[in-house]
């Protein structure tokens, strides 16, 4: 009696023993045995993780631009020939005010006596080549001079240093005279070449360069001493394109010479920031720079937060729309129904792209700002993409509608809307699920196309189609790889994974699978 | 079936109306700035009249002075006696511009369109028979990765592989630097030298969702019962699968393939861009950006009339292919 009492209590700890799986449990084992959804699973876990974690984590913003120092060539000097006869003129004489343009015709017509506008009569002597002297009245006379027409340039040996009209006029007549010593103050003239002379006084050191080149520095407050502009001049005589100079300081500093027009320009290397574009992927910026030294980890974070987000907030909303309106057009029937359909017609007529560029150029127009376009980009996105998932509910609730089941919820006296809602969608929503994650990688896909185009998110937010917008440069496509790579390589992923997904859950939910 | 083909013709009509009133009121709401540039432009000539008297003789002249339902009501008057106007852009008519472009974009359409047929139907066939074995595995994997891949990324990866490193196809455009000097022979290879890689880019992007779609009813079909008889009888698996099961499935890829014929003139905007073919996609691409009216009115106008013939299309197909509809 008590063992067969024992064994029946068995047999039904046997049966309870045996694990009765709901459906939703059964749903989801088959999921977990698809090992591409698993793979699809575990990336979207992934690509969340370094979307947002990883944007909190990275201490770059995503509009942090950064700066390097480089050596770039700077305009340093420039230096030009005297071609222009230039006036000295005495202490205390003025030259009138048409003086000059009557002397350079005096020069040019050989006729050495002229009278200015406001009578006065001058005249001109020859001293040397290209060089005159200019005397009142009507002959030369030494104590009529006035001033001295050349075509030279005097650099002197420090700043603010001015020569007296004397002292040129002694250097003058010595080059001119091919003499090498100057009686008045000891000074002795050392010539390096027809043009160019250097004055040293008593005791050898330098007082002025002497040249019929013009060597002036580039920024104010550069002063240009009589050795510098020798080597100046030193190089352009000889045609090198580079010479070196010692400086105040002792060093070698390399200076380079080249010529444009009948200018030659002096540029040296300097240290300045520059913004780093471009920089190649190293400790600080793990996958480089972009065009506007902005770092590229970041922006991909930035970017994925965007993108996943607008995928989410499209798809809710066409799910939401197409529910609404699917459920009801497939529920009521009749002309309802035709209505709707022909509602959904029209706008599965309308072209997408034209549409999402035709409005983007009007918020362009409008001058909206980044937020508000990402705003309207999901609204507009939603408005459009609802119609597909409209379709399938609807057609789903045209063959429910018949069942069994939803004959007996009327009979119970049921009213609609909680028929509708707790009865009909319930039985939609796997179809949906399936559709809704694929549509999210769709709606990716689209985003990213519309930032490329130049559509979608707008400078300076990040979004990974307008990282890749930087190959219609063909220079960047092909050396700089890290710059357009990534972000394709992570929008692939992404997308696929939201596949995998989608086809697995679509496997799980369907009820004929052999296994 | 004629009565339904009518009516089906007479509602697309109906469609067609509204949408291109849709377009219209969305274009009108573009900022007019092709008109102000080019009245810009010809106020600045010395002696011109001012800014203001050339935006209003542009605007009567492009007719854009009018409201957006009395201009809708222009456009389609005219454009139902086959009128499209001159488009402003390119400054020839409309129908013009269109016919000398739409070639390219139907033949790389075309191209692609066989190339996608050939790969994805008996890949697709292929991975339903030996069902969860490594072919089906690699088959899904590859048809998921063409859906997802960004279309402009794989053309710049292409781009990147064909012509930079290896430097055998040109980078952009429909012809080459030499094209004016060669026979026609040659013009013709030159030409479909630089279709190769826009090709190859549309045909890996959508060979996915078809190979996916063979696969699946596939799938169904050799679960069905008379494949089952088939078999219990002793037909040879070829058989079976060749004969019987193939047939059934092509009924609704044929419905898929007949609807999308249509959309083979349609062209890729975005791959047309990027290789600079002078195609439907690119020309409509440079209007929409200039804001050039008649052109991109005609354009979607062409696109809705696409996408409804499509649909019929496939309806139709769908009747014809399968006698059991027809009963029904």
């Amino acid at each position: 009696m008590e063992d067969n009492q024992k064994k029946a209590s068995e047999m039904q700890d046997d049966l309870a023993r045996v694990q009765v799986l709901s459906p939703g449990m059964m749903v989801a084992k088959r999921f977990f045995r698809n090992r591409l959804a698993i793979v699809g699973l575990v990336i979207i876990i992934c690509m969340f993780l370094f979307a947002f974690i990883g944007g909190a984590i990275i201490p770059y913003g995503q509009s942090e631009v950064f700066y390097r120092s480089e050596q770039v060539k700077k305009d340093y000097a420039g230096a030009s020939r005297i071609t222009d006869y230039q006036v000295m003129m005495k202490e205390g004489e003025k030259l009138p005010s048409d003086g000059y343009s009557e002397s350079v015709l005096a020069i040019t017509t050989g006729k050495k006596n002229f009278v200015t506008a406001d009578k006065q009569r001058m005249c001109i002597d020859e001293l040397g080549e290209e060089t005159y002297v200019l005397y009142k009245g009507k002959v030369p006379m030494e104590k009529n001079e006035i001033g001295m027409i050349f075509k030279r340039s005097f650099t002197p040996y420090a700043q603010d240093v001015t020569f007296s009209y004397e002292f040129c006029r002694d250097v003058i007549t010595a080059i001119c005279k091919g003499e090498t010593k100057i009686e008045n103050g000891g000074y002795t003239i050392e010539e390096f070449s027809d043009s160019a002379s250097m004055v040293l006084d008593a005791k050898g050191e330098n007082v002025a360069y002497v040249s019929d080149m013009n060597v002036n520095a580039v920024g104010g407050g550069v002063f240009l001493g009589p050795d510098y502009k020798e080597a100046v001049v030193n190089a352009i005589d000889s045609d090198a394109s580079s010479f070196t100079y010692v400086n105040a300081n002792g060093e070698e500093e390399e200076y380079l010479v080249s010529r444009s027009g009948g200018q030659y320009v002096i540029k040296r290397y300097e240290e300045s920031r520059v913004i780093d574009t471009y920089g190649a992927p190293s400790n600080q910026h793990i996958l480089g720079t972009d065009a506007n030294g902005m770092d590229l980890l970041a922006r991909l974070m930035y970017g994925g937060r965007i993108s996943l987000l607008v995928g989410f907030v499209v798809v809710l909303l066409e799910v939401v729309i197409g529910v609404i309106v699917g459920g009801i057009a497939g529920f009521f029937g009749g002309w309802i129904d035709n209505i709707l359909m022909r509602l959904v017609d029209v706008i599965y007529c309308i072209p997408a792209i034209p549409l999402y560029m035709i409005l983007g150029s009007i918020m362009d127009y409008m001058q909206v700002s980044a937020t508000v376009r990402i705003y309207m980009l999901c609204v507009i996105m939603g408005l459009i993409g609802w119609v597909s998932i409209a379709r399938i509910v609807r057609g789903q609730i045209l063959s429910l509608r018949e069942q069994e089941f939803m004959i007996a919820a009327e009979a119970t006296g049921i009213r609609v809307s909680r028929r509708i809602f707790k009865h009909l969608i319930p039985n939609v929503i796997p179809q949906l699920i399936v559709f809704a994650s694929m549509g999210l990688g769709d709606v990716i896909l689209t985003e990213a196309s519309l930032s490329f185009l130049g559509l979608g998110i707008k400078y300076p937010a990040a979004s990974w189609g307008s990282i890749i917008n930087a190959v219609n440069d063909s220079f960047v496509m092909t050396n700089y790889l890290f710059v357009w790579v990534p972000a394709g390589f992570l929008i692939l992923l992404t997308v696929l994974a939201f596949n995998f997904i989608g086809d697995g859950l679509r496997d799980a939910f369907d009820p004929k699978m052999k296994r | 079936m004629k009565k339904f083909i009518l009516k089906r013709v007479l509602i697309s009509i109906l469609l067609l109306f509204f949408v291109t009133l849709i377009i219209y009121g969305i274009m009108r709401c573009m900022p007019t700035s092709f008109v102000e540039t080019k009245a810009r432009e010809l106020s600045m000539k010395p002696g011109a009249k001012s800014f203001q008297e050339w935006k209003e003789q542009l605007d009567a002249a492009y007719g854009l002075n009018q409201g957006i339902l009395q201009g809708y009501v222009t456009w389609a008057s005219k454009a139902v006696r086959g009128q499209f106007g001159d488009s402003w852009y390119w400054n020839q008519p409309v129908l013009k511009k269109f016919s000398s472009v739409i070639w390219y974009s139907f033949a790389l359409g075309l191209a692609s369109f066989i190339l996608e047929v050939l790969i994805a139907i008996p890949a697709g066939i292929a991975a339903a028979r030996r069902q969860y074995s490594w072919v089906d595995y690699l088959i899904t994997v590859i048809a998921l990765v063409g859906i997802s891949l960004p279309s402009f990324f794989f053309a710049t990866i292409l781009k990147w592989i064909f012509s930079i490193q290896l430097g055998w196809l040109d980078l952009y455009g429909i012809v080459g630097r030499m094209h004016e000097q060669m026979t026609s022979t040659q013009k013709l290879l030159d030409m479909g030298q630089h279709m190769i890689l826009p090709v190859l880019t549309l045909a890996v992007v959508s060979i996915g969702s078809l190979m996916r779609y063979t696969r699946t009813n596939m799938l169904e079909v050799l679960n069905s019962d008379f494949i089952r008889t088939a078999r219990a009888k002793g037909v040879s698996e070829n058989r079976v699968i060749h004969h019987h099961a193939f047939r059934n499935t092509l009924i609704p890829i044929i419905t898929l393939l007949g609807g999308s014929l249509p959309g083979l003139f349609s062209g890729a905007m975005i791959t047309e861009t990027l290789f600079q073919i002078p195609g439907i996609g690119y020309t409509s691409y440079q209007c929409i950006v200039q804001g050039d009216i008649p052109f991109v009115m005609f354009y979607m106008m062409f696109m809705a009339v696409l996408i409804l013939l499509g649909n019929l299309i496939a309806d139709v197909l769908y009747a014809v292919v399968d006698p059991r509809v027809r009963v029904n």
